[in-house]
C-alpha cells in the first residue's frame, strides 16, 4: 500500500485545473466571468507588492484607516448584536463595548472624509476613475445613513431626539412614508442589516474599481509633457 | 485594420485625463500597512472609550415627563383632544390635517400621503382612557364627548384649553380654574393620572402585538409637549443649537452633518414653513455636484486651480523638477507613445 504525497494535487483537483483551459468552455459563462475576473484583476494588481513612487504621502494613509476603522465598527457591532439591544444600558461591559463603537465609528467617519477630500484635490477621477470617484461618494453617503440609524437604534433620549426632530425632514421628503425614524424595529433592522451590508458590499467594490485603475498619476510637473496613462487611451482619450 | 485606429485622439484634458506614469515604482506592503493601521486604530479606539467612554442619557417617558412636568403634560393633551398639537395637525404621513412642504409643485410629501395614520384625539386620548374599565366616571366622561356634536365639543375644548394655561398641580392633584369644559376636564385629569401611572406608555405603543418596536406615537406625544424640547435645548441640541450634529453632553456626535445643519441656520430654511424639504432639495444637489464632479468642467478645475496637490505629491515634483524647479533626477513622466513600457508590478 502506497501512502499519497500529501502535498500532491488531489488527482480531481488536478482535472479541474486542466478544465479552466479547455476551449470547449470558452461559451461557459462561469468560465467566461473566471477568465474577465483575472484577466481585469490578476493577483499582481489585485495585491500588489509594488506602488509608483509618488504613493508616499501620508494623504493616502486615511483610505486603509477608514478600512480598518470599518472592521472595528463590524466587530463592535457583532458583539452589540449578540447580547442584544438592551445589554448595554444595564452592562459596564456592554457600555464599553458601545463606546468603541461610537468611538470606531468617529474615527471611520472622520477617515473617510479626510480621504474624500484627499481625493478630490488630488482630482483623483481622472484617467477612467470617474465611477471610483462616484463609487466612493456613495459609500460616504451611504455610512452616513447607517450611522445616523445607530444614533436612532440607541433607546436613549439622544435617540428619542433626533428621531422626533429628523422626521421632518424626512417626512418632508417623502421618505417617510416608508422610512419611519420614530420606528425602532424598522431602524435597527436598517442599522445592523440592510445598511451595513450596502457599505461593506461598496466599500468592496470601491476597492476593486481602485485596484483595477491603479492610483492616480499627479499633475503634469512644471518640465513635463502632458500625457495619458497607459491602459486609459483607449476609452478616454480616444473619440 | 479595427476601426479604432481611424479615431482621432480627443484633446488631453488635464481635469478628465491622467498624465502617463514612466516612473519608477517601490516596494509597497499593502497587507503589512493594513494590519498596523487596523492594530492602531483598534488601540486609539480602545484609548478613547477607556478615557471618554460614551453617553447613555435616560429616555423620557410619558411616566416621567407627566411626573417631572404634570401641567405640560395636561396642556400638550388638551391639544392632542382638540387637534391643534404638532402631530394632530402635521399632514402626511401621519394624518391630512397639515399642509405639505412644497417647492414650487413639488410635495412628494403629500404626493406618498398617510402611511402612519393618527388621529391624536382618539389614539393619544381616548382609546387610552377606553382600556380603564374599572373607572365608570371615566367611561362615561368619554361616552359623552364621543357622543357630543363637533361644535360642543369644540367648545368644550376651547374653554378648557384656556382654562389649563393657568392649571396647577400640588398633593398629586391638577388644578384648572372652572369653566364650562363639560367632561374635557374629566379625561384631562384622568389622562394624567393615567400617565403618572406607567399605563399610557404601554397603551400609546402603535403595535398591539405582544412584542412591540414601533414607538411612533408615544415619541410623537412626547414631542409635542415643551418637556422634551427643555431637556435638548439645555443639551445643546435644539435646531437652532446645530441640535442635529451634537450628541448629549460633551460628546462628539454626528459632525458629519454640519452642511445639513448649517442650512437651518440661516434663510431661507429657518424661517419657512418649508424648511426641512428646502434643506434636502439643497442637501440632495450639492450631493449630486459632489458625484458628478469629474463630468463638472469648472469645478473639477478646482484641485489644480488650488493646487493642493503639489502638497500631497511634494516629494514627487521635488524629484522630478529638482531643487531648481528644472531637474529630473526621477523619472519623469512622458507622452504616452514616446517612452518605454513601465516596470511592470511584480507579484
Amino acid at each position: 500500500m502506497t501512502i499519497a504525497d500529501p502535498k500532491a494535487p488531489r488527482p480531481d483537483q488536478a482535472d479541474l485545473d486542466k478544465a479552466a483551459d479547455r476551449p470547449e468552455d470558452a461559451d461557459q459563462w462561469t468560465a467566461k466571468i473566471r477568465t474577465a475576473a483575472v484577466e481585469a484583476l490578476p493577483p499582481q494588481r489585485m495585491l500588489p507588492d509594488r506602488q509608483p513612487a509618488y504613493v508616499a504621502s501620508w494623504i493616502y494613509v486615511f483610505g486603509v484607516v477608514t478600512i480598518s476603522a470599518l472592521c472595528v465598527v463590524i466587530a463592535t457591532g457583532f458583539v452589540l448584536a449578540i447580547f442584544g439591544p438592551n445589554w448595554w444600558h444595564v452592562s459596564s461591559t456592554g457600555l464599553f463595548v458601545n463606546s468603541l463603537h461610537l468611538w470606531s465609528v468617529e474615527i471611520f467617519m472622520f477617515a473617510m472624509v479626510v480621504h474624500l477630500w484627499g481625493k478630490f484635490f488630488m482630482a483623483a477621477w481622472r484617467g477612467k476613475r470617474k465611477a471610483t470617484w462616484i463609487s466612493g461618494v456613495v459609500v460616504f453617503l451611504v455610512s452616513v445613513g447607517a450611522a445616523f440609524t445607530g444614533y436612532l437604534s440607541q433607546q436613549n433620549f439622544d435617540s428619542q431626539w433626533i428621531s422626533t426632530q429628523a422626521k421632518d425632514g424626512i417626512n418632508s421628503t417623502g421618505a417617510g412614508a416608508i422610512f419611519n425614524v420614530t420606528n425602532f424595529g424598522q431602524m435597527i433592522m436598517w442599522h445592523i442589516v440592510l445598511l451595513p451590508l450596502c457599505v461593506v458590499a461598496l466599500v468592496g467594490l470601491h476597492v476593486l474599481m481602485v485596484r483595477l485603475r491603479g492610483v492616480v498619476t499627479p499633475f503634469a510637473a512644471k518640465n513635463e509633457t502632458p500625457g495619458v496613462e497607459p491602459g486609459a487611451a483607449a476609452s478616454e482619450v480616444q473619440a | 485594420m479595427s476601426a479604432d485606429t481611424h479615431k482621432k485622439p480627443k484633446k488631453f484634458v488635464q481635469d478628465r485625463d491622467a498624465v502617463a506614469w514612466k516612473g519608477r515604482y517601490e516596494r509597497y506592503d499593502i497587507v503589512k500597512e493594513f494590519l498596523i493601521a487596523l492594530v492602531v486604530v483598534a488601540i486609539l479606539v480602545t484609548g478613547l472609550a477607556v478615557v471618554f467612554g460614551s453617553p447613555d442619557d435616560k429616555p423620557v417617558t410619558v411616566r416621567s415627563w407627566s411626573t417631572a412636568n404634570p401641567v405640560d403634560f395636561a396642556q400638550t393633551a388638551i391639544t392632542e383632544l382638540d387637534g391643534t398639537s404638532g402631530t394632530a395637525g402635521y399632514g402626511p404621513p401621519y394624518n391630512e390635517n397639515g399642509t405639505a412642504q412644497s417647492i414650487g409643485f413639488i410635495t412628494p410629501e403629500h404626493w406618498l400621503g398617510v402611511h402612519h395614520p393618527i388621529d391624536t384625539a382618539n389614539d393619544f386620548v381616548l382609546a387610552p382612557l377606553s382600556t380603564l374599565p374599572n373607572d365608570p366616571e371615566v367611561q362615561a366622561a368619554v361616552a359623552e364627548y364621543r357622543a357630543a356634536s363637533s361644535t360642543q365639543q369644540a367648545a368644550w375644548t376651547a374653554a378648557y384649553e384656556k382654562a389649563v394655561a393657568n392649571a396647577t398641580f400640588t398633593d398629586g392633584k391638577l388644578t384648572v380654574p372652572a369653566g364650562d369644559y363639560g367632561p374635557v376636564g374629566t379625561i384631562v385629569t384622568a389622562l394624567t393620572s393615567m400617565a403618572r401611572s406607567g399605563a399610557l406608555d404601554g397603551a400609546l405603543l402603535a403595535s398591539r402585538q405582544f412584542y412591540g418596536t414601533d414607538y411612533t406615537k408615544p415619541l410623537l406625544f412626547i414631542a409635542d409637549g415643551q418637556y422634551l424640547a427643555s431637556l435638548a435645548t439645555k443639551d445643546h441640541l435644539a435646531g437652532d443649537q446645530w441640535g442635529m450634529m451634537n450628541e448629549t453632553g460633551q460628546w462628539p456626535g454626528q459632525a458629519w452633518l454640519w452642511l445639513y445643519t448649517l442650512w437651518y441656520q440661516v434663510p431661507p430654511a429657518n424661517n419657512s414653513t418649508n424648511g426641512d424639504f428646502q434643506v434636502f432639495a439643497i442637501m440632495i444637489g450639492l450631493t449630486i455636484l459632489l458625484a458628478l464632479v469629474p463630468f463638472i468642467p469648472g469645478l473639477r478645475s478646482i484641485p489644480r486651480w488650488t493646487r493642493v496637490y503639489r502638497l500631497i505629491w511634494r516629494n514627487h515634483y521635488r524629484d522630478v523638477e529638482g531643487p531648481g524647479g528644472g531637474g529630473t533626477s526621477g523619472s519623469p513622466p512622458q507622452v504616452e507613445g514616446s517612452a518605454p513600457e513601465p516596470e511592470p508590478v511584480s507579484a
